[in-house]
């Protein structure tokens, strides 16, 4: 499977490879541009790609710009990440009906979505291996991921730039694309390269006039590549990370960056592996049939932590607290992985530009006494 | 490692029809429901470990976490003591006999039965603590000739609080040492006043270190018996407490029920001291 050497396509056969998916009952999905920014959506034609655009992003800032070229997928990441497609933020649990005997329960139907997605950048194959891990690695497994994740198609993009909010080479996540993924491709100026990594890949792809890669094109691939290697700035220390912020919980510095935050939520909803929900029960007035919904919840909202009346973390300090020991701290314990892969998107996302790398220096400078 | 149902293990939201079919009022607020499932009159449908839980679920109101406090050993259904506390245990309360609701479980890790054989036991409860430690002290009572002394400290508010009192005596008989305490005395209570930690600390105990003690109750009760039994020598790897946060889906997939590492739900609720402490005095963790 690996030795397929890699292809190359010109760009108008994306559209055939979009084609052929949608002909086998995948629901394509991909980047495009709504509201000024570049969120996924989904796609029908190449069309549809922000192209000639890239998004300048920078602590809670985020703003499209032109391109000096046509670049289909000149950008990094947006506000959206997949989970919305793997872990939907409203998801039907149970269904209650009300019988002469009493009431009845009836697990939800699975739907049965096929879901392609293109345009996965490398952090974003990581931030599935993680969520993975959470849904279907314990001894409880999550049965609406893991049916929309086992009928998942994924097509990777390397970057060939990166945000100044990017950190992935930190994470160890990005920005190549090595592995998780049915095909990666690197764009460049005539068409894509194209790495196989799967058998179902490999059959895809027999919808694309391919032609052999030449050393040319396997040469400016590479340096597009490097490219976005040599754009990251931002960096954050990991070897001491889980243990540095759980001997730091009652650290000054929680509650100077709670003094700042605004317990928004911007920075969970975001995060490509914040997986934190509730349950709501939906009522259908007509037909006395309640459904139990799980929406997608965050660590920041007060009533997350209800007890017996008051929240365990009555402040925005010890809710950050617990966000960012939870991410970067006990998320090892539990998953065996960093719950953070680099993306940046908290950054950007943070109304007032909280940046937890900046957090976690702050917290290794000065350590509690 | 707890066994999970493998039905649960694939669907954590499965969830039961279970008929109310007894209800005995303890005190002030607060029952014991028999709940048998629609689906079975089989015994090994209510088959847990003494402190697991089940998720109690009010169509249209919600769900909430609530221990069985019956006997493994005489599975005729869930038996459950319920608080009222709000929203979903108000509702539950007005359900009547013959009655059904949603019923999901078993979840959780139960007390460290294996662990305490050979040992002097102590158990100790708070209020409404007793009701998940009741399955332990059964199973106490039915095996006692495999543990050392057991002593059952059990304290309240009010004597009225005192939970399953016409069990005591047969406890008692046992072979079991029941102590009882009380926050305030009220007319007719001549026995001990004060907190559960003042018994733990006078409880003669031989051989501290083949001591353990087991803990349900309000957390701040809790942590003053984990100080007060490590004062006494006790090591922290053999003191148990079952811990409580808000839970959604019991399975850990929800995120809400985090203590430091820990995911309450399947972690816990009963966990030992000693991965606890770091966190358990952390303010507002
Ligand atoms: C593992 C475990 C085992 C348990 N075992 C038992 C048991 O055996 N018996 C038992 O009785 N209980 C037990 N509990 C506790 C029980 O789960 C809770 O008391 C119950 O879930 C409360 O639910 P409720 O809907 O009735 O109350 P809730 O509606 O959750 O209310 C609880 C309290 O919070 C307040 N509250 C809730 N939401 C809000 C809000 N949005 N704004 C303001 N206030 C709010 C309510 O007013 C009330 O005082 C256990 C809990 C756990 C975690
Ligand atoms: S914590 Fe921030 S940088 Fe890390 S994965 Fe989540 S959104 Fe991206
Ligand atoms: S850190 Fe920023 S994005 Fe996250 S809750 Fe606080 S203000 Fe909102």
């Amino acid at each position: 499977m690996t030795d397929r050497a890699a292809q190359f396509f010109r760009k108008a056969e994306l559209q055939a490879l979009i084609d052929e998916l949608r002909r086998r009952d995948y629901n394509v999905v991909g980047p495009s541009i709504d509201q000024e920014a570049i969120v996924y959506t989904e796609l029908t034609s190449v069309e549809q790609l922000p192209r000639g655009w890239t998004d300048e992003q920078a602590p809670g800032s985020y703003r499209l710009v032109r391109r000096d070229d046509d670049a289909w997928f000149g950008y990094v990441v947006g506000p959206h990440s997949w989970k919305k497609y793997l872990f939907p933020p409203r998801t039907k649990l149970l269904t209650v009906q009300k019988t002469e005997q009493g009431w009845s329960f009836l697990p939800a139907v699975l739907e049965n979505t096929k879901t392609a997605m293109l345009g996965v950048r490398a952090c974003e194959l990581a931030a599935i291996a993680v969520q993975d891990r959470v849904f279907l690695g314990g001894p409880y497994k999550d049965r609406d991921y893991e049916s929309r994740r086992k009928s998942l198609f994924l097509i990777a993009v390397n970057c060939t730039q990166a945000a100044s909010t990017c950190f992935c080479t930190s994470m160890n996540t990005g920005p190549r694309c090595k592995s998780g993924f049915d095909l990666a491709l690197t764009e460049i100026e005539s068409g894509f390269l194209c790495e196989i990594g799967s058998d179902a890949g490999w059959d895809v792809l027999s919808a694309c006039e391919l032609q052999t890669a030449t050393a040319e094109d396997l040469n400016e691939a590479e340096s597009q590549r490097q490219r976005a290697v040599e754009m990251i700035e931002r960096q954050m220390r990991t070897d001491d990370l889980p243990q540095l912020l759980l001997d730091n919980l009652n650290h000054p510095n929680w509650k100077a960056v709670g003094e700042r935050c605004l317990s928004c939520t911007n920075c969970t909803m975001v995060c490509p592996t914040c997986f934190c929900s509730s349950v709501s029960e939906v009522r259908d007035l007509t037909t006395d049939q309640i459904d139990r919904e799980r929406t997608w919840d965050s660590c920041f909202n007060p009533e997350f932590s209800y007890l017996g009346g008051t929240p365990v973390r009555n402040d925005t300090s010890a809710r950050y607290r617990q966000w960012l020991t939870h991410k970067l701290g006990s998320w090892h314990e539990q998953f065996g992985t960093s719950g953070c892969v680099g993306c940046g998107r908290c950054i950007t996302w943070c109304p007032v530009g909280i940046d937890l790398t900046a957090e976690v220096a702050a917290m290794r400078e000065a350590p509690a006494p | 490692m707890t066994w999970i149902p493998p039905a649960l293990a694939v669907n954590p939201w499965l969830t039961h029809t279970a008929r109310i079919a007894d209800i005995v009022s303890e005190c002030d607020g607060i029952a014991t429901y028999r709940l048998c499932l629609d689906t079975s009159d089989n015994a090994s449908a209510y088959v847990f470990e003494p402190g697991q839980f089940n998720m109690l679920y009010v169509p249209g109101v919600g769900e909430s976490a609530i221990s069985m406090s019956g006997d493994a050993h005489e599975p005729d259904g869930w038996i459950h003591t319920v608080r009222v506390a709000g929203n979903v245990t108000r509702s539950l309360a007005q359900l009547e006999c013959g009655q059904t609701l949603g019923v999901r479980g078993p979840f959780g890790t139960g007390w460290p039965i294996p662990q305490l054989v050979g040992k002097n036991v102590v158990v100790v409860a708070g209020g409404l603590g007793l009701a998940p430690l009741r399955p332990l002290v059964y199973h106490l009572v039915r095996h006692r000739s495999q543990f050392q002394n057991v002593s059952l400290i059990v304290g309240a508010r009010t004597a009225a609080g005192l939970l399953y009192p016409t069990e005591y005596a047969n406890w008692t008989q046992a072979g079991i040492d029941v102590q009882l305490t009380v926050d305030r005395a009220t007319a007719g209570w001549n026995g001990n006043i004060g907190v559960v930690t003042a018994l733990l600390d006078r409880l003669k105990l031989n051989q501290i270190e083949r001591a353990s003690v087991v803990t349900c109750g309000p957390e701040v009760m809790m942590k003053y018996v984990g100080m007060s039994a490590m004062q006494r020598g006790i090591p922290a790897e053999q003191i148990w407490v079952s811990m409580e946060r808000n839970m959604q889906c019991a399975a850990g997939l929800c995120g809400h029920c985090q203590l430091g590492p820990a995911f309450i739900c399947k972690d816990g609720p009963v966990l030992r001291y000693d991965r606890l402490q770091p966190y358990l005095f952390v303010e507002s963790l």
